[in-house]
C-alpha cells in the first residue's frame, strides 16, 4: 500500500493555482459564507503559506481548513485542475499529526478514548440514540459523521435499523448462470440506517440475474476518516475492505452510496497496487445497471396510470467524477416516473461527511438553497444516489416546510420491480 | 502594523466580526489573479455605504491606505494592497436592489456577481451584455472599476456603455451620486464615465445604476477554420468592412488550436491554422441571413471548414473550444503573461504579423487569441520563468508588443487595466501632459493619496506612510 500523500508532496499542485478565482463560482461553502478563507483559492494559498513556514497551525487556519465539504466541485471546474480537496485532506492529516485528532476527528478517536464523553453520548439520547453507538462498530464512518454531542436539537435524522442490513442476508445470493458476479459494498449508511435501499439493490440485481456477494467482513470505506485527517484509520479500513471484497472472485464491486463510491474509487486508487485494481472494478450501481441493459428491460414493465414527478439530485461524489447520465437514464426509464430536471441539480446538498456536524449553520444555508431548487422544480419526489444526501435533503426540506418525498433511485425501482426475477 | 486604536475604530464602525488582523485572513486577501502578493494590515468587510464613508474619513485623517476589492480576479493587480493598510472587501454589498422593467434599468450593489445579475435580468426578458471571461465570479463593482469587456462587446460595447449612474464614496469620505436613472443627462461633468475604468483610485463604488436591453430572440454560433492566420485576421476586418457587426468575433491562432485539440471533443483538422468563432444574435430570420452573409465574406480567405451550430448544445460545443483555451495554454509553458492589446480593427492582420516577428526576434512562444472583432487581441507570452534568461526575454517581447500596438494607433490594454502590472509602460502610451492632467485629478480628489495607492502611476507613493 502506498501511503496517503503528505502536504509537502502537494507543493507542485499548490503552485499550479494561478489565483484566478474561478472556484468562487462553484464552492458551496463560499456561496454561503462569502469569505476568501472558505474557498479553494484561499485554502490553497494557506496550504502554500503553511509549507513555506509563513503561517503556523493557528486557530483561524484550522477553522478555514475545517470549512471544506471535500465535495470536489472546485476541482471539477478548476482550469488548472488543482486538487484542493486532496490538499485540504493532507492539511487536516498534518493538523491531526501535530495537534491530535481533536480538531476534526472528535467523533472517532476522542469519543472512543474518553469514557466520560461516551457517557455523555449515552445520556443525550433522543436525537441520535445512544443505541446507535452500541450498534455501530468502533470504526464506522457514522461515528465520525454524527458524534452525538455535536448534533443540534433541530436536526432530523433517520432511525437506526433494528438489525443491520448485512446481518439480514447471507453472504452469497446466487443469480442466473452465465451472469456476472458482483460484491455489494453496502457502506455504513445503508447497513445501519437505510437497509431498505440495500433490499432494493438486491431486487434490481436479482431482476437481471446477477450473483451478489455481500462480504460480512467489509467495513467503512474510509472517506469520513479522510475528511477527519485520520490517515492511519483510512489505511487500516482500506486493508480490511480489500481483504473482504477480494475473498471471493467477483467481476465488479457495486456501491449505492456516492461517498463510498468515491472512497473506493478515488481514495483506494491513490493507495495504488491491488487497491487501485479494486478501485478500477468499483462501479456505481446505476452505471452497472445501465451497462447491463436495465433501462431497455424496464420498458417491458406495464405502464403506470399514475405518474410521480421526480427530479434528481447529483451527489458531488458522483458528479465531480463524471457520473451524471446513468442515474438519470434509470429514472427516465421507470414506468411510474415523469422526470423533471431541477435548476442546479449538481449543487451540493451541504452534508459533506463530517462537515455538517461541525458547521451545521453553514450546512443548513447550503441545504436551504438546494431545497429552494427542489421546490421550484415542481417535483413530488427528489431521488438521489447517496444515503448521506438523502439525510441532508430530508433535513433541508423539513426546515423549509416542503412536502417532497426524498428517496434513493433504488427505492423507486423497488416500487415497480417484481419480487421474482423473470425467467 | 496599524495602531491598535485604528483597529478599534474600524471595529466600532463595522462590528468586530467584520474586522480581521488574523494572519490567515491577511494571506487570503493579499493576492489576485496576477499571483502577486502584498499582505494588508487589516481586512474589513463593510456592510453599507455609510460604513464605507466613515472608514474613508478615518483613513484619510489617519493617512492609512485603503484598497477596495471585489472578487480579486483582476489581471493587472488593481485590488492588490501594495502598501499594506486596509483591504476593503465589498462582498457583503451583494444585493440586486431593483430591476425596473418599465425603464429597462437596474440598481445593484457592487458585490453582485456579474453572471448572477445577468441571470436575474434574463429571467424577465432583459439583457446585460458585458461578459468578461470571469463573469461567473467577478463582481459588477470590479467590472465597473476596471471597465471590463468580453466577447459580446464587439456588438454591444463595454461595461462603461451600460453604466448610467453611480453612488460612490470619495477618498475623503463624502458620499456622492453621479449620473442617474435617465437615458440622457448632461448636467455637469460626466463623473460616471470618469469612474468607469478608474481602477478604484478615485472613489469606492457603493451602488451602480445599469442600463439594460431587451433579450435578443435568438443567436447563431459558427466556427470557421482557416488555413492561415492571415486569412483569419483578414476575415475579421472584411466582416467589419462588410458592415456586419457580429455579437462576438473570437479569434484563435494555430498555437492555440494545438493547445485545445486534446481538451475538446470537436475535431480540429491539422491544416487549420486559425479559428474564428462568430456569433450573431437578434430576430431568428435576420440572424440566418447574417450568418450566410458572413460565410460568403470569409469564403475566399482560405476557409478549411465552416460549421454552423443548429442547436443550443452544438453552440455550446463550439464555445467549449474557446473556453478550454486558458487552461490548456500551460502545455506550451508554465508561466503566462497575458497582454490585452487593442488595435483598430483593420489593423488586426498587421498586428498578428508583428507579434509573429516579435516571437521570433526574442525566441519566446507567443500564443494569440481573443476578441478580434473589436481589435482586442490577447497576446500570451508563454515562458518557464525558472529557466534563466526567459523572464528577461519575455519582458523585452512584451515591451515590443506594446510598441507595436501603439504604432498601429492601438492601446496597450483593451480591458484589463493598468494596475501595477502595466504601470511601468504607461508613459509609452500617454503623453506627459495627459499624465499630468490625470494626476491633477487624482491629487485633487485624494489629497493624501490613500485610495488604491501605487496603481496606474508608478512614481506615486503613499504620502504619510513610514
Amino acid at each position: 500500500m502506498k501511503k496517503l500523500k503528505k502536504l509537502q508532496e502537494y507543493r507542485e499542485e499548490i503552485e499550479q493555482c494561478v489565483k484566478c478565482g474561478a472556484c468562487r463560482a462553484h464552492c458551496p461553502v463560499f456561496g454561503a459564507e462569502k469569505h476568501e478563507g472558505r474557498v479553494a483559492r484561499g485554502k490553497v494559498a494557506l496550504a502554500g503559506a503553511l509549507l513555506d513556514g509563513e503561517i503556523d497551525l493557528e486557530k483561524k487556519l484550522l477553522e478555514d481548513m475545517s470549512q471544506c465539504l471535500l465535495c470536489g466541485s472546485c476541482y471539477a471546474q478548476c482550469p488548472n485542475k488543482v486538487p484542493t480537496e486532496e490538499i485540504v485532506a493532507a492539511v487536516r492529516r498534518e493538523i491531526a499529526a501535530k495537534k491530535g485528532l481533536s480538531t476534526f476527528g472528535k467523533g472517532l478517536t476522542s469519543v472512543l478514548k474518553n469514557p466520560s464523553l461516551m457517557n455523555t453520548l449515552a445520556k443525550t439520547g433522543g436525537v441520535l440514540s445512544s443505541l446507535l453507538f452500541k450498534k455501530l462498530p468502533a470504526d464506522s464512518g457514522l461515528r465520525l459523521r454524527f458524534p452525538a454531542p455535536f448534533i443540534s436539537g433541530d436536526r432530523t435524522l433517520p432511525p437506526i435499523a433494528a438489525k443491520p442490513f448485512r446481518e439480514q442476508h447471507p453472504e452469497v445470493i446466487e443469480g442466473q448462470p452465465g451472469r456476472p458476479t458482483v460484491a455489494f459494498f453496502t457502506g455504513c449508511g445503508i447497513n445501519y440506517m437505510y437497509p431498505a435501499i440495500g433490499e432494493a439493490l438486491l431486487r434490481a440485481l436479482k431482476f437481471i440475474g446477477v450473483t451478489v456477494i455481500i462480504p460480512a467482513e467489509q467495513g467503512c470505506c474510509g472517506l469520513p476518516a479522510v475528511s477527519a485527517g485520520s490517515g492511519d484509520v483510512v489505511e487500516a479500513l482500506a486493508a480490511r475492505n480489500l481483504k473482504a471484497l477480494t475473498a471471493r472472485p467477483v467481476d465488479f464491486v457495486v456501491t449505492a452510496c456516492a461517498s463510498c463510491n468515491a472512497g473506493l474509487g478515488k481514495i483506494y486508487a491513490d493507495l495504488e497496487g491491488e487497491y487501485a485494481d479494486l478501485a478500477e472494478r468499483t462501479k456505481d450501481i446505476f452505471v452497472f445497471l445501465v451497462e447491463q441493459g436495465l433501462p431497455e428491460r424496464l420498458a417491458v414493465l406495464p405502464a403506470s396510470a399514475e405518474k410521480v414527478r421526480v427530479t434528481y439530485h447529483d451527489p458531488c461524489h458522483l458528479r465531480t467524477r463524471g457520473i451524471t447520465r446513468e442515474p438519470r437514464a434509470i429514472l427516465k426509464a421507470l414506468p411510474q416516473v415523469e422526470y423533471v430536471e431541477m435548476e442546479a441539480a449538481g449543487s451540493c446538498c451541504g452534508l459533506g461527511g463530517t462537515y455538517s456536524v461541525y458547521h451545521y449553520e453553514t450546512s443548513k444555508k447550503i441545504g436551504a438553497k438546494k431545497a429552494g431548487h427542489i421546490s421550484a422544480s415542481g417535483a413530488d419526489t427528489v431521488a438521489t444516489d447517496c444515503p448521506g444526501c438523502i439525510m441532508q435533503l430530508q433535513d433541508s426540506l423539513n426546515h423549509a416546510g416542503e412536502d417532497v418525498r426524498v428517496c434513493h433511485i433504488l427505492d423507486l425501482l423497488m416500487d415497480v420491480l417484481p419480487e421474482e426475477a423473470p425467467a | 502594523m496599524l495602531d491598535a486604536r485604528i483597529i478599534k475604530v474600524l471595529q466600532g464602525i463595522v462590528g468586530k466580526q467584520y474586522v480581521s488582523t488574523e494572519k490567515a485572513d491577511l494571506i487570503c486577501y493579499s493576492y489576485d489573479a496576477t499571483q502577486r502578493q502584498f499582505l494588508p494590515d487589516v481586512v474589513v468587510h463593510p456592510g453599507n455605504t455609510e460604513e464605507v464613508s466613515l472608514i474613508m474619513k478615518m483613513a484619510n485623517a489617519e493617512r492609512v491606505p485603503v484598497f477596495p476589492r471585489g472578487a480579486g480576479s483582476g489581471f493587472t493587480g488593481g485590488s492588490l494592497p501594495t502598501e499594506g493598510g486596509i483591504v476593503l472587501a465589498m462582498t457583503r454589498l451583494d444585493r440586486i436592489l431593483q430591476i425596473d422593467e418599465d425603464n429597462l434599468v437596474a440598481t445593484v450593489e457592487p458585490g453582485v456577481v456579474t453572471e448572477q445579475f445577468q441571470k436575474a435580468v434574463e429571467k424577465v426578458g432583459l439583457f446585460y451584455p458585458p461578459d468578461p471571461a470571469s463573469l461567473k465570479f467577478s463582481t459588477l463593482g470590479g467590472n465597473v472599476a476596471e471597465c471590463a469587456g468580453g466577447p459580446r462587446c464587439v456588438k454591444y460595447g463595454v461595461t462603461k456603455d451600460f453604466i448610467l449612474g453611480l453612488e460612490v464614496v470619495t477618498p475623503t469620505g463624502d458620499i456622492i451620486r453621479t449620473g442617474g436613472a435617465t437615458m440622457k443627462g448632461v448636467v455637469g461633468y460626466d463623473l460616471t464615465k470618469l469612474m468607469c475604468g478608474s481602477e478604484g483610485t478615485l472613489a469606492i463604488i457603493t451602488k451602480i445604476i445599469i442600463k439594460l436591453l431587451p433579450l435578443p430572440e435568438a443567436k447563431k454560433t459558427m466556427l470557421v477554420l482557416f488555413d492561415s492566420i492571415d486569412g483569419a485576421a483578414q476575415a475579421v476586418s472584411d466582416i467589419i468592412r462588410g458592415k456586419i457587426i457580429p455579437t462576438t468575433l473570437e479569434f484563435m491562432d494555430g498555437a492555440t488550436i494545438d493547445c485545445v485539440r486534446q481538451a475538446t471533443d470537436l475535431e480540429l483538422p491539422e491544416q487549420a491554422q486559425a479559428v474564428l468563432i462568430i456569433e450573431v444574435d437578434g430576430d431568428a430570420d435576420v440572424i440566418s441571413k447574417q450568418a450566410a452573409r458572413i460565410a460568403e465574406i470569409v469564403q475566399p480567405l482560405g476557409v478549411v471548414e465552416t460549421r454552423i451550430a443548429e442547436t443550443a448544445e452544438e453552440s455550446e460545443a463550439l464555445w467549449q473550444v474557446r473556453r478550454s483555451v486558458s487552461a490548456s495554454l500551460r502545455k506550451v509553458n508554465p508561466d503566462k503573461f497575458n497582454e490585452d492589446i487593442c488595435v483598430p480593427r483593420s489593423k488586426v492582420p498587421e498586428m498578428i504579423r508583428k507579434v509573429e516577428a516579435i516571437s521570433q526576434k526574442h525566441q519566446v512562444s507567443i500564443v494569440n487569441f481573443g476578441h478580434a472583432g473589436d481589435g482586442n487581441i490577447h497576446v500570451n507570452v508563454m515562458i518557464d520563468s525558472k529557466i534563466p534568461g526567459q523572464q528577461k526575454r519575455a519582458d523585452a517581447a512584451i515591451e515590443d508588443i506594446f510598441k507595436g500596438a501603439l504604432e498601429l494607433g492601438g492601446t496597450m490594454s483593451g480591458e484589463h487595466g493598468v494596475g501595477v502590472m502595466k504601470a511601468p509602460y504607461v508613459r509609452m502610451e500617454l503623453s506627459g501632459g495627459a499624465i499630468a492632467y490625470m494626476k491633477t485629478i487624482k491629487r485633487a480628489l485624494d489629497p493624501n493619496n490613500i485610495l488604491n495607492t501605487g496603481k496606474i502611476f508608478l512614481e506615486d507613493q503613499a504620502a504619510g506612510l513610514s
